[in-house]
């Protein structure tokens, strides 16, 4: 028996296909859950809030292992916890502290699908350089592991002055 | 009422009421709404408004949200500047608007900029042309919450992305009555667009009227969802003429929308329900070219006779009677017999 996907106790009825950036997504609901959310009937469909059912997603999907001592956000002091129940992430920093754990749920909400759109200009020139230094530090682990050290140290080189470049 | 961007006849117009593109943009430095405290919130509600107001041609007014009574707050809520959230919200905000109320920013609703840019009938690309390059002009100022990856970053992940949702006012009178919406919601949301009343759930919202609305926001670029919300307007749009055309080919039909046209011109009072369920009718004879009222006048009555925005007009509290006394007696005037 498949269970609802937003209440998980009743047996899912109604099961629902959509395609995002080319991948299908299937939800799967029970019938009462279905009606709450404005799927018994197509009309009613029209009132379907995504922001209601992403909080639910997150909490059916993965939770905060450690729950006596959760990691919480720098900026804004948010436990994963605090973010699956209310469908709000509670700063841009809880994206990069929580990413692993929000992932499978973005993923379910948007696909594989990154970024392609209008890119800020300040903002983007800095997450151009971050997304640079993040690349060169994982070839640098590559490097290390095969112990090409001189291809090593030309990486750790080009860290040093990409994060020169970053701060200002 | 004089120069709002609604009074203007758009592209499309019978069919196509409005043209709306929202961008949510956040700055990265201050937590999102959800976790901004009373003084975070004064903080935003300056910076933005400095950023805003930089640019004095662009003549954005600044509004205290809390210093508005709650009628004044639905009013613009039913005139499409506000969300209803906002409207009814216990946290303070603040809102930016122009004179034509084409433009509005709303701050600390659920991002800390929400900005709005409204046009008459079909008008995607140029809504969206003006949304871009008031973006352009807070860039400049505001550090914005971004991410190569994930785009701009918003306090609801499912507007990551673009953060832009584009949208159209559909006016569906004759697709509704012959039982094709459910099947249109269905189509349209394999595309991912989706179609949903634009005042009150169910089957058949008052007005007919229906807001069709990209869904995707990541991995899309903004033309490329312009594009698609664009052509399948146009494929609603002439749906929607041949089922008009059908529709009022039928003279117990067409008498339906004589007779709405008569009670508007005669009644003495009248409900909101009323009102948009005969006006609906209305607007599609001026449409069709069976009435002579300009549809731009249709379209004014459709957002100035609702509840809140009569009140708001009247300056003071009426009881539903009254209210629908002066609705009456206003849309009575506007419609008389020529």
């Amino acid at each position: 028996m498949m269970l609802c996907q937003n209440c998980g106790k009743k047996e899912a009825t109604t099961h629902i296909k959509s395609i995002v950036n080319g991948e299908t997504a299937e939800t799967h609901l029970c019938a009462n859950c279905a009606a709450h959310l404005g799927y018994c009937d197509i009309f009613t469909g029209f009132g379907f809030n995504p922001g209601d059912f992403f909080g639910n997603l997150l909490v059916n999907g993965s939770r905060n292992e450690n729950e006596s001592q959760p990691l919480r956000c720098a900026v804004c002091s948010s436990s994963f916890d605090d973010i699956a129940r209310e469908g709000k992430v509670g700063c841009a920093q809880c994206y990069e502290t929580f990413y692993d754990l929000l992932l499978p749920s973005l993923q379910r909400i948007h696909g594989k699908a990154v970024h392609t759109g209008k890119v800020p200009l300040k903002a983007g020139a800095r997450a151009q350089i971050n997304g640079r230094i993040a690349q060169l530090k994982e070839d640098l682990q590559k490097a290390v592991e095969r112990q090409d050290y001189e291809q090593a140290a030309k990486l750790r080189d080009e860290i040093n002055a990409a994060q020169k470049e970053e701060t200002p | 009422m004089n120069g709002k961007w609604y009074i203007n006849k758009g592209e499309h117009g019978d069919v196509v009421i409005s043209t709306r593109i929202r961008l949510a943009r956040n700055i990265a430095k201050y937590p999102f709404p959800v976790r901004l405290d009373a003084e975070g919130r004064q903080k935003v509600f300056a910076e933005v408004r400095k950023a805003v107001q930089a640019d004095k041609s662009a003549g954005f007014g600044y509004i205290d949200m809390s210093a508005l009574n709650r009628s004044q707050a639905v009013s613009l809520a039913e005139r499409h500047l506000i969300s209803p959230e906002f409207a009814g919200s216990n946290s303070p905000g603040a809102l930016l608007l122009t004179e034509d109320e084409s433009v509005s920013i709303m701050v600390c609703e659920e991002d800390h900029i929400r900005l709005q840019v409204m046009q008459a009938g079909l008008a995607l690309q140029e809504a969206y042309a003006r949304a871009d390059a008031i973006d352009d002009a807070l860039d400049a100022r505001l550090a914005y919450a971004y991410d190569a990856r994930l785009g701009y970053l918003t306090q609801c992940p499912t507007n990551l992305g673009t953060a832009m949702r584009a949208s159209v006012m559909l006016h569906l009178p004759a697709l509704t009555r012959c039982g094709q919406i459910s099947r249109l919601a269905g189509a349209v949301s394999k595309l991912g667009l989706i179609i949903r009343g634009a005042h009150g759930e169910g089957s058949s919202p008052k007005g007919d009227l229906y807001q069709l609305s990209n869904q995707i926001t990541l991995g899309i670029t903004e033309k490329a969802a312009l594009d698609n919300l664009q052509s399948i307007t146009l494929q609603l749009v002439n749906q929607e003429r041949d089922a008009r055309k059908a529709l009022l080919e039928n003279p117990a039909e067409s008498d339906k929308v004589w007779r709405a046209l008569g009670i508007l011109q005669t009644a003495r009072l009248l409900s909101g329900d009323e009102f948009m369920e005969l006006v609906s009718l209305v607007r599609l004879g001026c449409a069709a070219g069976m009435l002579d009222t300009p549809l731009e006048k249709v379209n004014e009555l459709m957002i100035s006779m609702q509840p809140a925005t009569i009140t708001a007009a009247q300056g003071r509290n009426l009881t539903s009677q009254q209210r629908d006394a002066v609705r009456a007696e206003q849309v009575r005037s506007a419609l008389a017999a020529g």
